[in-house]
């Protein structure tokens, strides 16, 4: 693994459901679970609303990781829409392979509003991954691509 | 890119010029956050017309100052950056709406439970999330739009599912309130595990002295319409207008009025039991914890609400038997099939409540290996007089009188093993405590040993109840239990533990140990819970909205929790929230109306090319395609959609407009999180 370069801050944009995962993300809060602080999450309602066109969107925007996250199979509160998201997530991976990102940036959890402690570790988890891969190519800052987009 | 408006709106938006309102919340905010660093970069944002900071932004003063700036600067949106909207969009929706702005130009950002309550040691860090963060809303806020809410009409009935003591209770307050209630409960009476119970703590009175009456007012109460060996099939809609399928198994024995619906005069069941000797086949009683027969045609006790017999058809060999002993009445019916019935109602309330562990699973104590370790529920049904034994407690092995019994607490529970379950559950030490009393004054010269980790006496008059059952004489040995072990001649048994106050292992021989097993949810439960769409916690137990502020409610509208199916609860307890979810649930039924969240979708017809794609992923079917001036375009039916944004998400033409989280507004806010907010 290469360094890092100096002065680079993971950005990771996480969009998340509201009756699952923000709630787990809000009862973290409430339990005081620590977790770095390198994640900005967007609320929709579910992860059905989350469009191709967002994640891609980030990641031309310069994210370096993006997370989706939202009921387990089975406990979406529209029955089915984290199935639908889920399915979209394997063609945006392979898009964005295509493109030369490691499609370990994008990633999806399933955090259920009584799980406080699983979204700390898995905010974690992505944070330490993205350490991995340093700055995404397309980083407006230390992306080696940057001036492609 | 999409159009940044919807395709409703007709005027050009004005200009934005938003509010910015950030909270202290005490120190909860304020003790990690650099506030005025904050607001000083919040003041550089564009579309940031006034900036604003206070200790509550919640409170009176805090509501007021919103509502002001919205009037003095002419705000066309408002930022809150707080705690959880999951909390207090409400709250400052209904401010902003006081202040003469549509409710829906709010946006809040989570700077609490997302930021400074997880970030407490990274100051820097929580500062500079919280500038992202109000970044991110502004720019929302900034695109947001006037919504209106619909008002849809609430069907003046009611559901409560499984009729324990807290669903009887939720039922009957509700029918007193002059609503017309369906009461669902899966077994052939209602009652639930309170009617298998002896005598309740603290007060030790009679359980069934107190439960019988209730269960013959519900039996009665002209608004409830009792539905037992029924089970909820399906549910559609939303609240105000749940559309309920229920299957009511078939029984075999028709109650005197589906009799008369045949045409059958006079006839039906009468619980006269004539049937009862007849029958050749004889299996355990379930309500005995299998300690005595039923039939094949049975009732599990001679209280039960309704009073008809039930045919268990796993068993039943249709000899014809029990046709000929019912007689004229002819309420048998061998050929009887199950039924599929559909109701309306306007709220439902889940009141399925627990069971027990399966404790032989903890497989050192010996359960279902040793004759004489027992579990309490099965304690509850040899202590009491119109039990199996008439009251009289034996030891299964040989029928003699126990002398010496342990009692062991948290089986199961308090258990980070893997094996048992990780919580309390909250009602063992009382009722072990309750039933070492009931031997004391039973069994002269008997000596109860209690086990216990600690005794938890929290409630009303607990734990005087505690040193009541220390004077009367029982043993109380702090530590758990390690292993037990049969005598296989005698069948008593070796309890091993450590005694954690004298600091030593000691080994004890008893007649019986009676398991103080945990509760856990049931699968059933569990099927239901998905049918209405409400979340459970990791141990399965329903989760309430909020655990503080919204104890009844769960996160989908119109659906409440009543009892011990949200966690374990003792009697008061289950009862104390049965009222509350049934006062909860009777308010929207009460008021008649109901407003819907507006979020909605739409479709923008010049984009739509009528692929279909849509039609297909909506799970409600609240999509369609229509013929609109000579092109196909698919429509939305408002009532129908719940929201969610899976049509949004996937339509390839961008021809979709999700009210509050439409495209460019979710854009917007990517935008300002990685770009900054200059675009
Ligand atoms: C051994 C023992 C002793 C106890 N002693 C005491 C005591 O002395 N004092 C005290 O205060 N508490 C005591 N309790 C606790 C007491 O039993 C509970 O507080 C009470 O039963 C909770 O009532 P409930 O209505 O919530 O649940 P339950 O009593 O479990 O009732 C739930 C009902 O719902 C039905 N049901 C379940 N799922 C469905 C479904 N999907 N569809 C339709 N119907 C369904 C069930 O058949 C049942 O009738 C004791 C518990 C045990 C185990
Ligand atoms: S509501 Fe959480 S994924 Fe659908």
């Amino acid at each position: 693994m290469a360094e890092n370069p100096e002065g680079w801050q993971p950005r990771i944009l996480a969009i998340i459901c509201n009756w699952c995962s923000y709630a787990g993300a809000d009862l973290a809060g409430g339990a005081r679970i620590q977790y770095p602080p390198d994640v900005r999450a967007i609320r929709v309602m579910c992860t059905g609303r989350v469009d191709a066109l967002f994640i891609m969107k980030a990641f031309t925007d310069g994210a370096d990781s993006v997370l989706i996250s939202g009921c387990h199979f089975g406990d979406c509160h529209y029955l089915e829409g984290n199935y639908k998201a889920a399915k979209r997530m394997f063609l945006v991976k392979s898009l964005l392979k295509n493109i030369g990102l490691d499609d370990r940036r994008l990633r999806m959890t399933f955090v259920s509003a009584s799980e406080g402690a699983k979204w700390a570790k898995v905010i974690e988890d992505v944070v330490n991954v993205t350490h991995e891969l340093g700055p995404s190519p397309f980083n407006k800052e230390f992306g080696e691509l940057k001036e492609l987009v | 890119m999409a159009e940044a408006v919807s395709p409703t709106t007709s005027e050009k938006p004005k200009a934005p010029r938003i509010g910015v309102f950030v909270c202290h919340c005490g120190t909860n905010i304020a003790g990690s956050i650099d506030i005025d660093a904050v607001k000083e970069y919040v003041k550089t944002l564009p579309n940031v017309e006034h900036v604003n900071d206070y200790k509550y932004q919640c409170s009176m003063p805090g509501q007021s100052n919103i509502q002001e700036a919205i009037r003095e600067k002419d705000l066309t949106g408002v930022v809150v950056a707080a705690c959880s909207p999951r909390l207090h969009e409400p709250t400052f929706r209904a401010a902003t709406k006081d202040g003469g702005l549509n409710p829906f130009r709010f946006e809040m950002a989570n700077i609490r439970e997302q930021n400074s309550w997880v970030h407490m040691h990274d100051p820097a860090g929580a500062t500079e999330k919280a500038k992202d963060a109000i970044r991110i809303a502004v720019a929302k806020a900034s695109l947001l739009e006037d919504l209106y809410p619909k008002s849809v009409p609430v069907e003046h009935a009611a559901m409560v599912v499984g009729a324990g003591v807290a669903g009887m209770q939720a039922a009957l307050d509700l029918a007193n309130s002059g609503i017309k209630t369906y009461l669902i409960e899966k077994a052939p009476s209602i009652g639930g595990r309170m009617s298998q119970l002896d005598k309740t703590f603290p007060t030790l009175d009679c359980s069934q002295c107190i439960l019988t009456p209730k269960m013959v007012d519900v039996g009665r109460a002209e608004n409830i319409v009792l539905m037992v060996n029924s089970e909820v099939e399906e549910v559609e809609g939303y609240i105000g207008n749940f559309d309920v399928t229920i299957r009511r198994k078939a029984t075999g024995v028709l109650s005197p009025a589906e009799a008369e619906a045949k045409g059958i005069v006079g006839g039906g069941c009468t619980g006269c039991g004539d049937c009862d000797p007849i029958c050749p086949v004889t299996k355990p009683n379930e309500f005995e914890m299998g300690m005595a027969p039923r039939k094949a045609i049975y009732i599990y006790h001679p209280q039960v609400v309704p009073l008809l017999y039930t045919i268990d058809w796993d068993s039943c060999v249709k000899c014809g038997l029990c046709v000929e002993a019912c007689g004229d009445k002819k309420a048998i019916d061998l050929e009887m099939q199950d039924e599929l019935v559909k109701v309306k109602v306007g709220t439902v309330i889940l009141a399925t409540g627990f069971e027990v562990f399966p404790i032989e699973t903890k497989e050192e104590w010996g359960y279902k290996r040793y004759d004489n370790v027992i579990t309490s529920l099965e304690f509850e049904r040899l202590i009491c007089a119109s039990g199996p034994t008439g009251g009289h407690l034996v030891r299964p092995s040989d029928g003699e009188t126990p002398m010496r019994v342990a009692f062991v607490l948290c089986a199961g529970s308090r258990d980070s093993t893997g094996v048992g379950k990780p919580y309390c559950s909250r009602f063992c030490c009382m009722y072990s405590l309750k039933h070492a009393h009931q031997i004391i004054e039973k069994i002269p010269g008997v000596m109860p040993y209690i086990f216990y980790m600690d005794i938890r006496s929290f409630g009303k008059a607990y734990e005087e109840f505690y040193y009541r059952i220390q004077d009367e004489g029982a043993k109380f040995i702090r530590g758990r239990v390690s292993n037990i072990q049969e005598d296989p001649v005698t069948k008593n048994l070796r309890v091993y533990a450590e005694d954690t106050l004298l600091g030593r292992p000691m080994e004890l021989e008893v007649d019986m140990v009676v398991l103080a097993a945990a509760v856990q949810p049931t699968e059933l439960t569990n099927k239901t819970r998905k049918l209405f769409g409400v979340s459970c916690s990791t141990d399965g137990w329903l989760l309430e909205a909020h655990p503080k502020l919204n104890p009844c409610g769960t996160t989908t509208a119109g659906v409440f929790v009543a009892g011990a199916c949200q966690s374990p609860k003792d009697i008061p307890d289950s009862v104390a929230s049965a009222e509350g979810a049934a006062s909860a649930a009777s308010i929207p039924i009460h008021r008649g109306e109901v407003e819907l969240e507006p979020y909605y979708a739409m479709c923008v017809e010049e984009k739509c090319a009528g692929c279909g794609l849509c039609v297909n992923l909506c799970p409600y079917s609240a999509l369609a395609l229509i013929e609109k001036d000579g092109k196909t375009v698919m429509q939305v039916t408002e009532a129908k959609c719940k929201g969610c944004g899976t049509c949004g998400g996937f339509c390839p033409g961008g021809a979709i407009w999700m009210n509050h989280f439409a495209t460019p507004q979710i854009v917007a806010q990517i935008d300002a999180f990685l770009l900054g907010g200059e675009q």
